[in-house]
This record gives structure tokens, C-alpha cells and sequence, in this order.
């Protein structure tokens, strides 16, 4: 009851938002979607949940072919999308009853799968949904995409503009839905999530960079790769920048993370050159590659 | 006196609700200053106050030597602001909405030119100058709007969310942009839900519930919390 994606291409006019996209998403699988805005990701979960067609390609989510059988889909998935869908204008309970009763069930039939979740915003039940915070909002969001039990759960950028607490907490949710035996698709921009996803596909420009899991994507990092620090990040930056040896020069928090473009590399020539550019209390340090910097890599 | 943002008691109440809790800080020019916290401590609304389009209940703040509740029409002429969702018009190409900005901010047509050429070929924009804003990718979007608000060489800038989104190659050139500014002395006040670009900030503000609940340089945070990271801090602080 997995996502099985071959060969799909889809384009906008001059814009080829996905370029021949091939993966699969196994049963019960925690799957991430991480790339940025423009990178496709909001197109194939369109075309997954049946709401747009691809150019090219085929997928079946669920063991359905998402064209020839769209109404098995839409009654097997739930589909979070990025953008705050439901009605403004109905109360928390009227949005959840209403979507129950579309798909022909009742809270209470699957309030066990929901409940975690639904107990955070039943306080506010009586409240209408215009009105909520936007962490309430985005737990009403997936109970409604819960509520018919699906099989497979879309959730498009759920995190995104999300503080870093109520992010941790929304993964938390999807691990225990996971454990329910729920097989799930998530897309976000954020690399540090890409760590909690079972396997991730990395995407940009509407091409698939890499797939693997969070561990092995890392380790396929090809270079050793250096935390430098100095009294002056932007002096450090910019000389690193003019520095004829860098492959590749990027801020990472505190420090900036280093490549360098030959094999021989001696650490101690780099801090000599950074010496004689007036930095003091330079640190170089060997590091391990993360998954930010794999994108980069391969988004270079 | 070399604080271009100096706050004390600064208070917003919304009926019996207190959306900001008397904050108390100041900001140096040239400084980065992370303003961070969960979504609704108040940040927004501290924001609002301190460029002058929303007064406070009680307290005082000057920005760039002005009072907010008293000059806020001064206030506005002396910061830059940029946000993810109030940047520029996608309906205007780009020289357009740098024209339209820098007409709005009172530069000369001279002066528009100018910096409009200027600017243009610093961002690599000369290929697309005369198409609609709204046909850029989104880091580029950015970077130009972040350019736009710093048209009038404004004392302090102002970025909401600045970088959500974007690509991790945009969004470190973006804070290279930062640096820059900095660098030639504007005042950078940022808020960001990225933890990494917590530490790219000379000091940071964490806001609990409408409190600033913490505020030193990333380093001085890290060792106050025994925290390995901006992120640890962040979660220990706000999860209470």
C-alpha cells in the first residue's frame, strides 16, 4: 500500500515543473520530499492525489493508477496541502464532521486514529476555524485528513514557517501515525528534517538530486569537509571566497564549512593564508558532512 | 549614544490580553540582532511597534533617535522593512518596483537611476531588469527585495522571515547580503524560524509569551543553557 512514481514529467507552459521523476515510497514508510520553493514538490503531490494530470509517466499510490483510478485514490489517501484549506467560516467540530461525512464515516468511528491530535484542539471545538492560531490550525488540518482512516497520507509543507517547538512536535505526530501503520509522504525545505523521514529524495528545479536515507546520503558527501571560525565572519567569508584552493565556501551557523579543491589538502596552509589576511582566533576543524551540505553539493 | 533601537517597558495589551510584556533591550548600530521566539510570543506585534504602525499600551522606544509613539512618520522614513509576504509587486517588473520604492522613500530621479543600475548589477539582474518581478524564482524575489529595502540607505533594516523557503545556496548568499550591510554600518533586525541563522547573529532575543526571556550573543546563550546549539536552546526555553 505504498506510492509507486515511473517516469512522470509534467510542465507549465515554458516551465518543466517535474522532469521525469521516478521513485517509490514503500508500505508503511516515512518518505521525505525535501527541496525548496520551485522545486516541484507541491506538483507531484498534485498529480499523486489526482488532482492534476502528468505529461508524461505513470504512479499508482495505494495500488491505484492515479488516472484511470482516481476515485479509488481519493477515497484512500489524505491530502494536508501547504496552503490553509478548510472553511474559514465553520467551527473546529463543523469542518471535522463535515469531512467525515464526506467520506461516509463519523468521528467517533475513527477518533482512536485522531485522537492525539484532536484532543490539543478540542478545547476550541465551538471556535471557527478563521479564528485559530496557526499551530491549532495545521493539527485541525491533519485530523480532517485523518478522519476516513486513509491508507496513505499526503502532507505538503507541513512545517513550513513553523517555530522550531511546534515542528518538533508535529514530527513527533507523524511517527506515532506512523506506528498506526500509515504510510506517509511529507515534503519540506527544511534539511534538518530530513533527518527524521525513514528515506528522503532530495528535489530541485524539478529533478531528483538523490535517494536514500538521511545516513547514507551523508556519507556519500565526497569530500572531507572543514568547520572554520574566526573573529570576523564576514572578513572569514569573503577571504575564504578568494582563496584559490576553495570548492566550496557556506556559513553553517558558527562556523563556515570548507571544501577545498585539491587532495592533498594541509589544513595549516589555510590557516596561514586566513593569518595573513589580519583574521586571528581562526579554528579548523575536520566535520561531517550534513545533509544541507549534500544538496548543496549536488545542487552546485 | 550608539543605540539605534532602545526599548524599556515596551507593552501591547489586546482587550485583557498581554501580547507584549513590558520588553526591555537596545539594539547598536551595526549590530545583527536575532529576534526570535514561537509563533504567537509576539514578535509580530513587538515589530509593529517598533516600525510605528501600531502604538504601544505602555513603555517607550526610540528607533533611529525617534519616538514611536510621537514620530512614527520619521521612523518609517529612517528603517528599511522586508517581509516574506509584503516584499514587492509581482505585477511590476524590476526596475519598476526599484523606481516605485525609491519615488516612495523621496530620492531624485537622479538618485533613483543611479542606485537602480547599481543595484541591478550587483544582484546579476541585468538579463531579467525588465521583466515581471512576479516570473523570478523566489530566492532571487528575495535578495532583490532585501536590495529594495535598503534603497534609501536606511539606518536600520527590518526582515521578517526573510529567507522561509528558500534554497540553502540562496538562503546563505542572502545572509552574505546581511553581512554585508552590516559591515557598512546599517542595523539588522531579523526574525527567523531557522536556528542555524540564530547563530549568524551578533546578539539574539528569545520571546516567551510576550517576555523576552533571554538575550546575549549566540555563544554566551549556548554556555547560559548548556545547549549545543541555538536550536537546544530554543527548545529548552520555549517548551518551558
Amino acid at each position: 500500500m505504498g506510492i509507486s512514481i515511473s517516469n512522470i514529467s509534467k510542465s507549465y507552459k515554458n516551465v518543466k515543473a517535474l522532469q521525469d521523476i521516478s521513485f517509490d515510497v514503500k508500505p508503511n514508510e516515512l518518505f521525505g520530499l525535501i527541496g525548496p520553493d520551485g522545486a516541484g514538490k507541491t506538483t507531484l503531490f498534485r498529480i499523486l492525489t489526482t488532482l492534476l494530470f502528468p505529461d508524461e509517466g505513470t504512479a499508482t499510490v495505494a495500488g491505484f493508477n492515479v488516472v484511470g483510478d482516481y476515485k479509488e485514490i481519493r477515497k484512500n489517501v489524505g491530502y494536508m496541502p501547504g496552503k490553509f484549506s478548510l472553511y474559514q467560516d465553520l467551527t473546529v467540530e463543523e469542518n471535522l464532521n463535515f469531512f467525515a461525512t464526506i467520506f461516509g464515516t463519523t468521528i467517533d468511528e475513527n477518533y482512536d486514529l485522531i485522537k492525539d491530535i484532536y484532543v490539543q484542539i478540542e478545547p476550541f471545538k465551538d471556535r471557527r476555524a478563521g479564528k485559530l492560531s496557526g499551530g491549532m490550525k495545521q493539527k485541525l488540518a491533519l485530523s480532517c485528513a485523518l478522519i476516513h482512516k486513509p491508507k496513505v497520507l499526503f502532507l505538503d509543507e507541513p512545517t513550513t514557517g513553523v517555530d522550531p517547538v511546534s515542528r518538533k512536535e508535529f514530527w513527533e505526530m507523524l511517527k506515532r501515525l506512523q506506528q498506526k501503520g500509515i504510510t506517509i509522504l511529507v515534503s519540506t525545505p527544511y534539511m534538518d528534517e530530513a533527518a527524521l523521514c525513514d528515506r528522503v529524495a532530495l528535489i530541485q528545479d524539478g529533478k531528483i538530486l538523490e535517494i536514500d536515507t538521511p545516513e547514507a546520503i551523508v556519507k556519500h558527501y565526497p569530500k572531507p569537509i572543514y568547520n572554520v571560525r574566526a573573529n570576523n565572519m564576514y572578513q572569514l567569508i569573503i577571504s575564504l571566497k578568494d582563496y584559490e584552493f576553495n570548492h566550496s565556501v557556506y556559513p553553517f551557523g558558527e562556523f563556515v564549512h570548507y571544501t577545498d579543491s585539491r587532495t592533498d589538502f594541509n589544513p595549516k596552509e589555510l590557516r596561514h593564508y586566513l593569518e595573513t589576511k589580519n583574521l586571528s582566533d581562526i579554528e579548523i576543524q575536520e566535520t561531517e558532512a550534513t545533509i544541507e551540505d549534500t544538496f548543496m553539493e549536488l545542487a552546485k | 549614544m550608539n543605540n539605534v533601537i532602545q526599548v524599556e517597558g515596551l507593552t501591547k495589551m489586546f482587550g485583557d490580553f498581554t501580547a507584549v510584556n513590558a520588553i526591555t533591550f537596545e539594539v547598536e548600530k551595526g549590530e545583527i540582532f536575532g529576534f526570535l521566539g514561537a509563533n504567537g510570543a509576539g514578535k509580530t506585534t513587538a515589530i509593529k511597534m517598533l516600525i510605528g504602525i501600531s502604538n504601544p499600551t505602555s513603555g517607550k522606544a526610540t528607533v533611529a533617535g525617534f519616538d514611536v509613539l510621537t514620530n512614527p512618520e520619521d521612523i518609517k522614513k529612517n528603517i528599511g522593512y522586508m517581509s516574506q509576504k509584503f516584499a514587492l509587486y509581482d505585477d511590476l517588473t524590476v526596475k519598476e518596483n526599484i523606481t516605485f520604492f525609491g519615488g516612495i522613500y523621496g530620492l531624485s530621479r537622479k538618485k533613483i537611476k543611479e542606485k537602480s543600475e547599481a543595484l541591478i548589477k550587483e544582484l546579476g539582474l541585468e538579463n531579467v531588469a525588465s521583466q515581471l518581478v512576479g516570473s523570478l524564482p523566489l530566492g532571487w524575489k528575495q535578495k532583490l527585495s532585501f536590495s529594495v529595502s535598503l534603497i534609501h540607505d536606511p539606518k536600520i533594516v527590518f526582515l521578517d522571515e526573510p529567507t522561509g523557503g528558500v534554497d540553502p545556496i540562496t538562503r546563505r548568499q542572502f545572509w552574505e547580503m546581511i553581512y554585508k550591510a552590516a559591515n557598512q554600518g546599517t542595523t539588522v533586525f531579523v526574525t527567523t524560524h531557522y536556528m542555524d541563522e540564530a547563530e549568524y547573529c551578533d546578539r539574539v532575543s528569545i520571546m516567551v509569551n510576550g517576555k523576552i526571556e533571554a538575550l546575549d550573543t549566540p555563544k554566551k546563550l549556548k554556555e547560559q543553557f548548556q545547549a549545543e546549539s541555538m536550536n537546544d536552546v530554543f527548545l529548552k526555553l520555549a517548551r518551558g
